[in-house]
């Protein structure tokens, strides 16, 4: 954006050899990372690729195990957010860090240690406030509560913030995630104004076509690891998608793909949308049929609206159009009862939270969905014996390893967690199983046992949707692929004509 | 017959004069909330200074002035002391607020250490040695209509009006106030910021105690000069309700601590004009009030909207990874 930027002066941040480790996962491996200034540098990689965690330890709020920064050819060790904001960096969160009952220009001073005790008056301080959203070209009200604002509103306080406090660079972590195409437009213009000044942008994102139009130059992370850095002039994306998702795909476990002519449809999804917790559209006008044995895939990067697809399908939300077919007949809408008495069973992809009732034991969270018909209650008095031998039935029948049937579940590890969620769905017979990241966070053998009993429900003839933000899973399992993007499916291809690049440009939001 | 005895400037005077504890008392529970703390233990901190202040006219001697405000002092201090107890508890231990505030009112309250302090004292059915009276402010006490009800009341309502709007002044325009209602309402942003969340709620907490404690004094040292076990009679809990009726804003809290005040002064002058109704009747309406103002105001809409602190009776604990 700035071609006037000379190469060999002195970076604006240099990071070398960045280390940081968290249980059980090396976030970033020796990682390199060098942004000049006035620039807008972009970090791309999937998630888990590290990038997140290099703008934690960039802005102050995670500590390097090993490795040094520069900032402006200054060594500094940043222990807080505080400190990093007196070294002129500055992060705009993903979610926003805004107190909601306080106004705009409450919030953009707040913590500003320069200034008097007391008080300017309210006037004087939302008149600066004005004159800085007019520079910027961001316009919003001073005077507004955050509460009243919109989405791409707030983003421009949490801007304002940091322009407030003389920020020389500023790190964006996913900032178009929640915006409107029209305030994403906005945002990189106003971005561009920041770097005419000498501002330096990190902008941590996984859309390539927004990359491609905002930024100077790409570096992308794989695995914690930097796999290159690129002039975003002399790159295409499927050259950063190729950089992003790595060259060879391993199908270590995967189910046989099998034809499905003739099959019956047991699941179908007709048309529907549903609104995310913000109220903003998450699902916008999917359509897919799901035939007895297949496992359809969603691939897509978080936040697609593949949680609110499952639980539009399970009925845990309101669909606000479209219809979810089961063996002819629709299911009642935002009436989860009704999905699991046709046969949908659900793995949410919080397993704690929405999975199982974590204190409860695991017998009991095994009757969570057949507590209410015999032989597990006869009229409406539990039978415990029965509780008793289905848990250990099921317990022995799906592995789980736990130190009895009457162990609270939150104490188990997260693999038989999800082998308690997974007995429990399977052996209610379901036609038709929505499962969401059912191996997230698991280490590799749970991984490969949910994976197995996935795929021989697949072969007992139950239909399975398998959303997952893993690529490589959903190539793995699913017989059909199909991409969400934004809410809406950008395309479904079958595994034998999967290509991997082109998924991944689809996943990203490049015209397929 | 003088206008100054009309009904309507009597209740109005009347009204301010019992509303007053419950203007300290609810000014107090508001700084707390707004940093995020939820006390329930108020009528166990008013019932607490009420017994202390009392002790302490009773064995201070000097001029009437000095008397007094030491003794308010104490009752203050006393309060203070017990909301240091719930600070540690919900501040630094990040215990339930509203565990630990019921836990002090019955430790703290009726038939409990202050009563045990009364009764040890042998403070009940003792006369006052000092009381708060009537000031007759620059001579306008007979001034019509504006003498009785602004211009010939006890000190502690003329400090009361100044509390509000040193309150106002601070929440609204000083930085640390601005801090205060930041950490009430969103203490990962104030963090983030370099406002040191603990510190903040701690010093809210206390300055509740301490509020609450004048409120209880107010009680044993000016509207019934004496001690009684329980005699704030649920002062505490209308003072709790009066800071969401108000929605969390000092100059509505004065307001509505005059409308209780109006209702707990009412009984006595309806029967000093010989209108005769059952006493429960007036006795009961304070209370019947904070039931339909409670749920009157706990209707979803008035919640965020309004100025509820988002994150109070929440604990704050650093996200970590």
């Amino acid at each position: 954006m700035n071609p006037e930027v000379t190469a060999g002066a002195v970076p604006a941040v240099a990071m070398r050899s960045i280390t940081k480790r968290f249980p059980g996962v090396l976030a970033n491996d020796s990682v390199d990372f060098e942004a000049r200034e006035g620039e807008v540098h972009a970090l791309l990689g999937e998630n888990g690729a590290g990038k997140s965690t290099l703008a934690s330890i960039l802005t102050g709020l995670y500590r390097p195990d090993a490795g040094d920064i520069e900032i402006y050819g200054r060594r500094v060790e940043f222990h807080s957010p505080r400190d990093a904001m007196a070294a002129g960096v500055s992060m705009v969160h993903q979610h926003f860090r805004l107190a909601a009952s306080l106004t705009v220009a409450d919030n953009i001073v707040l913590g500003h240690q320069a200034a008097p005790w007391l008080r300017a008056s309210p006037r004087t301080i939302e008149s600066q406030v004005t004159d800085l959203a007019r520079r910027y070209r961001m316009p919003v009200n001073p005077t507004a509560r955050i509460w009243q604002l919109s989405v791409g509103e707030q983003q421009r306080v949490e801007i304002l913030k940091s322009l407030y406090r003389g920020a020389r660079i500023l790190i964006l972590d996913e900032p178009t995630s929640l915006l409107t195409p029209q305030e994403a437009d906005d945002l990189f213009e106003t971005l561009r104004r920041m770097t005419a000044e000498g501002r330096t942008i990190v902008f941590v994102s996984h859309k390539l076509e927004e990359l491609m139009a905002v930024s100077d130059r790409v570096t992308v992370l794989r695995g914690g690891r930097v796999v290159g850095t690129v002039e975003t002039k002399s790159t295409t994306p499927p050259q950063l998608a190729r950089m992003m998702v790595g060259r060879e795909v391993v199908f270590a476990q995967s189910k046989e793909a099998h034809r499905m002519e003739g099959g019956e449809v047991v699941l179908e999804l007709r048309g529907i949308s549903a609104d995310g917790d913000l109220g903003i559209k998450a699902v916008n006008d999917v359509s897919l049929a799901i035939k007895a044995g297949e496992i359809v895939g969603i691939a897509g990067v978080s936040g697609n609206g593949q949680r609110e697809l499952a639980e539009a399908i399970s009925g845990a939300r309101r669909r606000s159009a479209g219809d979810v077919i089961v063996d002819g007949r629709s299911l009642r809408n935002g009436d989860p009862e009704d999905a699991i008495a046709r046969g949908i069973a659900h793995v949410p992809e919080d397993r704690l939270g929405t999975g199982v009732s974590p204190s409860l034991s695991v017998a009991d969270n095994l009757i969570l969905k057949s507590h209410r018909r015999a032989p597990i209650a006869t009229r409406g008095i539990l039978r415990r014996q029965r509780i008793a031998a289905n848990a250990k039935q099921l317990m022995s029948r799906f592995s789980v390893s736990a130190p009895g049937p009457d162990t609270p579940t939150r104490l188990l590890s997260g693999g038989n967690v999800q082998k308690v969620v997974l007995a429990r769905e399977l052996s209610s017979r379901p036609r038709a199983i929505v499962a969401a990241n059912p191996t997230r966070g698991l280490d590799v053998g749970a991984t490969e046992s949910v994976r197995e009993l996935l795929i021989k429900a697949a072969a007992g003839g139950v239909g399975i949707l398998l959303i997952s933000e893993d690529l490589d899973e959903v190539l793995a399992l699913a017989d059909r692929i199909a991409v969400i993007y934004e809410g809406r499916i950008a395309g479904v291809v079958p595994r034998d004509e999967a290509d991997v690049q082109r998924i991944g440009l689809m996943m990203a939001g490049a015209p397929a | 017959m003088n206008v100054n005895d009309s009904i309507v400037v009597v209740l109005a005077a009347s009204a301010i004069f019992y509303g007053t504890p419950l203007v300290f008392a609810a000014m107090g529970e508001l700084l707390a909330e707004r940093s995020g703390v939820l006390n329930l233990g108020v009528e166990g901190m008013m019932l607490t200074g009420a017994v202390t202040a009392f002790w302490a006219v009773q064995h201070l001697s000097g001029p009437d002035w000095l008397v007094l405000l030491l003794a308010t002092m104490i009752g203050g201090l006393a309060a203070l002391a017990v909301s240091v107890i719930h600070a540690v508890l919900v501040v630094g231990l990040r215990a339930n607020q509203i565990v630990s505030g019921l836990a002090l009112t019955i430790f703290a309250g009726a038939t409990g250490l202050s009563s045990y302090v009364g009764n040890v004292a042998r403070l009940g059915g003792q006369p006052a040695h000092h009381e708060y009276t009537a000031i007759n402010v620059l001579g306008l006490a007979d001034v019509p209509v504006l003498g009785p009800i602004l211009f010939h009341q006890n000190a502690l309502v003329y400090a009361s009006w100044a509390l509000v709007l040193v309150a106002l002044a601070y929440l609204h325009r000083t930085r640390t106030g601005l801090h205060v209602r930041a950490v009430g309402e969103s203490p990962q942003t104030a963090d983030v910021m370099g406002i040191d969340v603990a510190r903040y709620r701690y010093a809210h907490t206390l300055a509740g105690g301490l509020l609450a404690g004048v409120g209880g004094a107010y009680f044993s040292l000016a509207i019934t000069p004496n001690w009684i076990d329980g005699m704030t009679s649920g002062a505490g809990w209308i003072a709790i309700a009066l800071v969401i009726f108000a929605f969390w804003r000092p100059e509505l809290t004065l307001a509505g601590a005059y409308l209780f005040g109006l209702f707990s002064s009412l009984g006595f002058v309806l029967q000093a004009r010989q209108v005769h109704l059952p006493p429960e009747v007036f006795a009961s309406l304070p209370y019947l009030m904070t039931v339909v103002v409670l749920v009157a105001v706990s209707t979803g809409w008035a919640r965020q909207r309004l100025g509820a602190p988002a994150a109070l009776g929440t604990p704050y604990v650093r996200e970590e990874r």
